[in-house]
């Protein structure tokens, strides 16, 4: 069971001019920071023809870091999500990251797991990726050319299918500092408390400027922001009081049927994960005559 | 493959292992250093009975590859019971009936020492130690261990 891990060739760069050697170099290289992702996929037998690992961990000097300042929060491609959970300022002006990080398996996990492997390991059901696009995440994608900054929206293409070109690695998250958002929720529903992945995830951003951000976890093959839910909460924000709570449920259920197309997979159903996004997104409507 | 030779410290021993770089560091520990303390339960990160400390942190020891640990500095439960908490932590066990059958006992005790020192930063105890499967007991009798582990050293008590 564990020969495929003995097989596996690996190399640990000392300095970030390796790195981008190595990417640039390696014909099919494959990163690991935690591992949390990597390790139990390469031991459920998930390797590729001819793929070699580079191991993140020795560069912690260069991309274990979190900048925080008055325009922007930066976290480095290391830094996981118990640094965050951590830092009480981070915690203040992005709730929502706390609200995920705290979600993500237990202590074991969060203090391996980095957000930046959550994004790269492209899987449907990563909560960080929900809270990080709540807040128009960018992505820097560092090469030997230098470094592309592009939005976390439209970094997903398909399912593990992502805007990572050759010689290119995700190096970094830049997260712009807004004013204090109106009303955030972070709603994870899943077979248990802790250590459980998401059936269903609905994270919420509403934010100063009236505008929103709806995402769904586990609903398609990439975390996902949801246009038409998005227009249709700020119709809600601009006229409230306009329809009262039975009418709102109805545009809801007709926004999540036109708007949503959930998976049907081994953890739920999509009927299941229709209504369970109906329900949260009903309470949160009911909730923007009390904010 | 090439294997490669990793330096690191454990329970304030230097070693040096020759091993592939993703050999899981449960097994260069168990069956390489002899250190068969730490458990292995589901070996999928998911159990918490090979928890170790690495650099301070709480990790699984089945996920991670050991190339990451050169020139770490890995406590394992064999060293626990020589530290005030660790002792601490045994010794609250016994006393509270935290251990059944076993398995997840290491890593429970490992855990549980590791949130008894960092408390401070944390939540709730059920929180801190929901990475720590048991599936014998309920878990009140391992909590009611760590609290009174945790009341003895008189630390924490700041977020009561």
């Amino acid at each position: 069971m564990r020969g495929i891990l003995s097989a596996i060739e690996a190399s640990r760069p000392r300095s970030m001019d390796d790195l981008l050697d190595h990417i640039a170099n390696t014909r099919a290289p494959r990163l690991i920071a935690g591992g949390t992702d990597v390790m139990v996929q390469l031991e459920a037998g998930g390797q590729e023809e001819g793929e070699s690992f580079l191991d993140l961990t020795a560069l912690a000097s260069d991309l274990r870091y979190h900048r925080l300042d008055e325009d922007s929060l930066e976290i480095g491609a290391l830094a996981t999500f118990r640094d965050t959970r951590q830092r009480n300022d981070i915690v203040a002006a992005f709730p929502l990251l706390e609200a995920s990080a705290r979600t993500i398996g237990a202590t074991q996990i969060q203090t391996r797991g980095t957000w930046a492997g959550n994004i790269a390991n492209g899987s449907p059901a990563a909560d960080g990726v929900a809270a990080l696009l709540a807040y128009d995440a960018e992505v820097v994608l560092m090469s030997r050319q230098g470094r592309r900054t592009t939005p976390l929206c439209g970094f997903f293409s398909g399912y593990k299918k992502m805007d990572i070109g050759p010689g290119e690695f995700l190096a970094a998250i830049r997260l712009p500092r807004a004013k204090p958002d109106r009303l955030q929720e972070f709603w994870k529903v899943g077979t248990r408390r802790a250590q459980a992945i998401t059936k269903v995830g609905l994270t919420i951003n509403w934010r100063a400027d009236g505008s929103w951000r709806i995402v769904g976890t586990s609903l398609a093959p990439f975390v996902t922001r949801y246009d038409g839910l998005e227009r249709l909460f700020g119709q809600f924000g601009d006229h409230p009081g306009r329809l009262d709570a039975d009418q709102q449920a109805a545009a809801v259920a007709t926004a999540v049927q036109a708007d949503l197309k959930p998976i049907d997979d081994i953890r739920s159903t999509a009927d299941y994960r229709r209504r369970v996004v109906i329900n949260l997104l009903c309470d949160a409507a009911s909730r923007l005559h009390q904010t | 493959m090439a294997e490669a030779t990793i330096r690191f410290r454990v329970n304030g021993r230097d070693v040096a292992v020759t091993a592939p770089p993703f050999r899981r560091l449960l097994d260069v520990l168990r069956e390489d250093l002899g250190l068969t303390g730490s458990k292995e339960g589901c070996g999928e990160g998911e159990c918490g009975s090979c928890s170790v400390v690495i650099n301070g942190e709480l990790v699984n020891s089945c996920i991670v590859p050991v190339i990451q640990s050169e020139g770490a500095e890995i406590t394992t439960v064999e060293a626990l019971a020589e530290t005030p908490i660790g002792a601490a932590v045994q010794k609250a066990f016994m006393e509270h009936g935290g251990a059944q059958c076993g398995i997840c006992t290491p890593g429970m005790i490992v855990a549980a020492a590791w949130v008894a020192e960092h408390r401070a930063y944390g939540s709730d105890l059920r929180d801190m130690l929901a990475g720590n499967l048991c599936r014998c007991t309920g878990y009140d009798l391992i909590i009611a261990s760590v609290d009174a582990a945790i009341a003895s050293l008189d630390i924490g008590k700041s977020r009561e």
